[in-house]
């Protein structure tokens, strides 16, 4: 029994975790039909972030810092949007070549700042408690990471719904040529996604980091995950990134528990069968 | 003026041959410094071994000054990035592009393995710090000597003292799910159940795991636990296993590259009081270390561990062994014999090479400690020249299967 | 102009073998096994128009098998080289029928999904695939009893096949399928409209292309003699589809060009630069600004233009 309910709480938690991953990559692709292979990078860059600065100055808040490196990141993929991708709108194999290599060179520029070690990122003091619960041990962090990442999930509904800037990215979503003609300037408002993008990730790779740590690599860890979880759940739907995530926490921590011989394979077969019978994914509104 | 087709093919061609046969001579004027070539992973994933292996070697040489027995030397390091194919052609650089007359490294086990039999053939003298078990055992080779640990000889004696002194009873293995993994538990497996124990569970985590919750929620109920991980996986597991509380309910032993000191310079009171076993401590007490250790603290900033002594050991018995041959190393029997035959005092203690090319030396056993205000390895007990058999048959050994994830059987888990 | 292009292509690959040290030839044959693999990966990319993630799968299934049979079963290496490449190809035929469930972003994953199954088996199996230590103790062929064990008969073997590759790749390109292939990258709906069935001149060119790949797989576990995981890794499969998009994909010889720049920044640059991982996504960045379709084409309009200019 016990069995279950904790590894129910991690699948929770490792959900959350992925959604904080995959809702700016699904932001940006169900916008601007761009697969941004930095987002790996730009996440990453949000844990070596934390990793640094919480340690450099001791009871600097999480919260802050996620807020931080949100802003820093945004920055940074506003930049790179507007140099670079905005010049590649219409070759698709150009964006790859070009966010894969930007990728390249932020994980290069992390692991010679800050060496090839694992850098932990702490967790905040007055979380650091557990939670007992019916007997048995849970740490909190990774409730309050379930917490925000429904925090982010609403933050973003209202964005999207209720707002006007939300309802010109619905508009371009749906039909891109069409807001052009009614006056929505869609290039501004691919960099303002753009950033919204990178920032979330940049925020979720502090917010992750005291379960993930900072180290080479994650990036290229946390990609495939990104990708597998907006397949899934589907393109240009966030309840669709909401509810895929989930859905990948459940099947990777059940899946590695009970049937360790797949624990490779675990993620990939679910997301052959989905693409397979369902291209859309399970929420998604556009076929690619 | 419109430049002739001619000319210009000509010059291009002429020009290219040119430099390529130039780089060529210019080499094999350079006979007068040793050249030796290192192998380490600086970027990738194994970036942080590969990056304190230079530093520690390059350290060596500047502290003599770049001459080792008289003559000068050149160190050349190449960056494997910790992919095979690469460590290929990295190997073939060092030996046909830079003429090195030795090679240290490389660390990993299966770059070690993709340019075995090429170091073979071209009969380079390897001083290899990688620890795949069947490298010095049922696959050794004449030119190849291994002066670290195999997977599983620094587990031994910690199966032993857990036995035999912690007393413990039932202990839960888990290591990254590859060979070097699978080969210290299984030696960790073997000693610890002939000195009386169990081994009641053995997790193997795959390499790309992003979350360790769901292991750590694994784990069953044991007098201890052994970490047979490398690098950041493991201290990654540690901390989810400290956060979700298992530290109080059991205790945490470690392998020889668990808890290494590039582990612990990031870690913090959780770490107290865990046993590990290695080859190699900060802390050892012996007067090459007394030197070398501050040293590279004062350079470096952090203390050295595995990956810093394997290549500062490398270079200790390069020295030994050139003394030896009086500086000479145009006959390559000769240096390999001298590397072999070399009784050498390092910064590990005293240590020598049995016949398949293993080093035979003290394995440490550890506890981490504060000391000056950082954690340290201090040494428990130190178990002196420990073989890669242990206290068993060689013969017999060698007979058996190469220790894998199912070799040796576990008969005592828990279901 | 062809003929000094001609000339310098020829001088290029001819004269490594009687002036460069073994060193440089063993880089070139390294070259050639890449161009190889890059130019299969561009029938699915350039021609075909979908983007994949997996080619590493048939490089990788193709050497495991090879390895497996001439090492562990004793098989002869024509024997071993057959099966194999029959085993890439129906492997492809059944992956290409799935991928082809999805286009674009879907088939990308799917490509993905697959190799990654494929990297992972390759770790679990390890009584089979030997897991993370690899196979090792490969031999090379000998065809005609020559022996391809020195650097310069492995070159002008690897010169060989890499030739008859890119020859049958320009007949299967510029021939009427070719065509119709490039019309189905271009407007399914246009070419299904006139007759065509797009979804079978896609899966042809995928198991070709999968074909290719294991060709290249074989030459690459015989130059290396050695087999592991990591060349099912998804790093594998990126790099090439990196060389190709710089390159130039839809170009032949594109996937060359770019399939040697990766190599070399990586094997021999990074003897000389330390954050050669950071100068070769700059020079990504720089391609991709500076001649956004890739190097070939952008050579080709920059001479053109000059020719323009000095008439």
């Amino acid at each position: 029994m016990q069995f279950w309910i904790i590894q129910g709480l991690n699948s929770l938690s490792l959900g959350g975790l992925l959604f904080l991953l995959s809702s700016g990559f699904s932001l940006i692709f169900g916008l601007m039909r761009l697969a941004n292979l930095t987002h790996g990078a730009f996440f990453m860059l949000g844990t070596y972030f934390a990793a640094v600065a919480m340690r450099s100055y001791d009871g600097l808040n999480i919260w802050v810092t996620a807020l931080g490196a949100g802003i820093i990141v945004a920055a940074l993929g506003g930049l790179f949007e507007r140099l670079v991708l905005t010049r590649l709108k219409a070759n698709p194999l150009g964006q790859v070549l070009v966010t894969l290599g930007m990728s390249f060179i932020i994980s290069d520029a992390c692991l010679m700042l800050w060496g090839g070690d694992s850098i932990p990122v702490p967790t905040p003091q007055n979380l650091q408690a557990p939670t007992r619960l019916f007997g048995f041990v849970f740490p909190t962090y990774r409730l309050v990471l379930v917490g925000c990442a429904v925090v982010a999930a609403v933050a973003l509904y209202i964005l999207l719904e209720r707002t006007r800037l939300g309802a010109m990215i619905r508009a371009g979503v749906d039909d891109r040529q069409m807001a052009r003609a009614v006056g929505i300037p869609v290039s501004n408002l691919f960099t303002i996604v753009f950033c919204l993008g990178a920032g979330i990730a940049g925020a979720g790779g502090v917010l992750g980091g005291p379960i993930l740590s900072a180290y080479p690599g994650l990036d290229a860890d946390m990609l495939p995950l990104a990708l597998i979880v907006v397949i899934l759940g589907g393109i240009g739907s966030l309840l669709g990134a909401f509810i895929g995530s989930f859905i990948i926490g459940f099947i990777y921590t059940f899946g590695t528990a009970l049937f360790p011989e797949l624990a490779y394979i675990i993620l990939f077969l679910p997301m052959i069968f989905v693409i397979a019978f369902r291209p859309q994914g399970l929420f998604g509104r556009i076929i690619t | 003026m419109r430049l002739s087709r001619r000319r210009f093919v000509g010059t291009l061609t002429g020009a290219s041959v040119a430099t390529i046969t130039g780089t060529q001579r210019l080499f094999a004027q350079n006979n007068e410094s040793i050249r030796v070539g290192l192998l380490a992973a600086k970027t990738g994933p194994l970036a942080s071994g590969g990056i304190d292996m230079d530093l520690a070697l390059t350290m060596f040489l500047k502290e003599r000054e770049n001459v080792l027995a008289g003559r000068k030397v050149e160190l050349i390091v190449a960056d494997t990035a910790g992919v095979p194919a690469t460590a290929r052609t990295k190997a073939q650089e060092l030996i046909e592009k830079n003429n090195v007359h030795c090679i240290i490294g490389p660390l990993a086990a299966f770059e070690a393995l993709a340019i075995a039999d090429y170091l073979a053939e071209k009969e380079m003298p390897t001083l290899g710090v990688s620890a795949a078990e069947d490298m010095t055992q049922r696959h050794p080779s004449p030119w190849y000597v291994r002066l670290t640990s195999t997977s599983a000889q620094c587990a031994y004696p910690l199966a032993e003292y857990a036995a035999k002194e912690l007393k413990y009873k039932k202990v839960v293995t888990i290591a990254d799910d590859f060979a070097y993994g699978h080969e210290m538990c299984a030696g960790f497996q073997r000693a610890f159940e002939d000195n009386g124990g169990k081994i009641i569970q053995k997790i193997f985590t795959p390499l790309a795991t992003p979350d360790y919750g769901s292991y750590v929620a694994q784990v069953k109920s044991a007098d201890a636990i052994f970490l047979g991980t490398a690098g950041s996986n493991g201290f990654r597991f540690l901390r989810q296993f400290i956060e979700y509380g298992l530290k109080d309910k059991m205790a945490v032993i470690g392998g020889m590259t668990a808890l290494d000191e590039s582990v612990l310079r990031n870690m913090g009171d959780e770490a107290m009081g865990i046993l590990t076993t290695s080859w190699y401590s900060a802390e050892l007490d012996n007067p090459l270390n007394k030197i070398f250790a501050p040293a590279f603290r004062k350079r470096f900033k952090y203390d050295p561990g595995y990956y810093a002594a394997s290549t500062y050991l490398s270079g200790e018995v390069l020295e030994a062994a050139l003394t030896t041959t009086r500086g000479q190393v145009a006959d390559k029997k000769a240096l390999m014999a001298a590397i072999h035959n070399c009784n050498a005092q390092t910064i590990r203690g005293q240590i020598k090479f049995d016949e398949f090319g293993n080093v035979i030396g003290n394995v440490y056993i550890r506890k981490v400690n504060k000391n000056d205000g950082r954690l340290v390895n201090s040494v428990v007990k130190s178990y002196p020249d420990v073989t890669q058999f242990w206290t068993y048959d060689k013969t017999a050994f060698l007979q058996n299967p190469v220790y894998s994830r199912d070799y040796p059987p576990a008969k005592n888990l828990e279901q | 102009m062809k003929w000094i292009g001609a000339l310098l292509l020829a001088g290029l690959l001819l004269l490594p073998p009687l002036f460069a040290g073994d060193f440089y030839i063993n880089l070139a044959s390294q070259i050639l096994i890449a161009a190889i693999f890059a130019l299969s990966l561009n029938l699915l990319v350039g021609f075909g128009g979908m983007t994949s993630l997996g080619h590493a799968s048939y490089l990788g299934v193709a050497a495991y098998i090879s390895a497996l049979l001439t090492s562990r079963y004793g098989f002869g290496h024509a024997a071993a080289a057959i099966i194999s490449i029959s085993g890439t190809v129906a492997m492809a035929a059944c992956f290409g029928v799935i991928a082809l469930r999805a286009t674009g972003l879907g088939f990308l994953m799917i490509t993905l999904a697959l190799s990654q199954v494929l990297w992972g088996l390759a770790y679990r199996m390890s009584n089979v695939t030997n897991g993370d230590n690899g196979i090792t103790g490969l031999t090379r062929p000998a065809p005609f009893d020559l022996s391809l064990d020195n650097p310069v008969s492995f070159y002008w073997f690897a010169l060989i096949v890499a030739t008859t590759a890119f020859a049958m790749m320009t007949i299967f390109v510029s021939s009427a399928f070719g065509a119709s292939l490039k019309g189905v990258r271009d407007q399914p709906r246009r070419m299904a409209a006139l007759g065509f069935n797009p979804w079978l001149i896609r899966w042809i060119t995928f198991v070709y292309a999968g074909f290719w790949g294991g060709v290249s797989g074989l030459l690459f576990v015989y130059y290396h003699k050695y087999i592991h995981p990591t060349s099912l890794s998804l790093t594998s499969s990126a790099e090439a589809l990196l060389g190709v998009i710089a390159g130039g994909s839809g170009t032949l010889g594109g996937p060359v060009v770019g399939a040697a720049l990766v190599l070399l920044l990586k094997n021999y640059a990074s003897a000389y630069i330390e954050r050669w991982n950071m100068l070769l996504g700059l020079v990504f960045l720089f391609i991709v600004l500076v001649m956004p379709t890739g190097i070939v084409p952008g050579f080709s309009k920059l001479s053109a233009a000059l020719r323009k200019d000095t008439r």
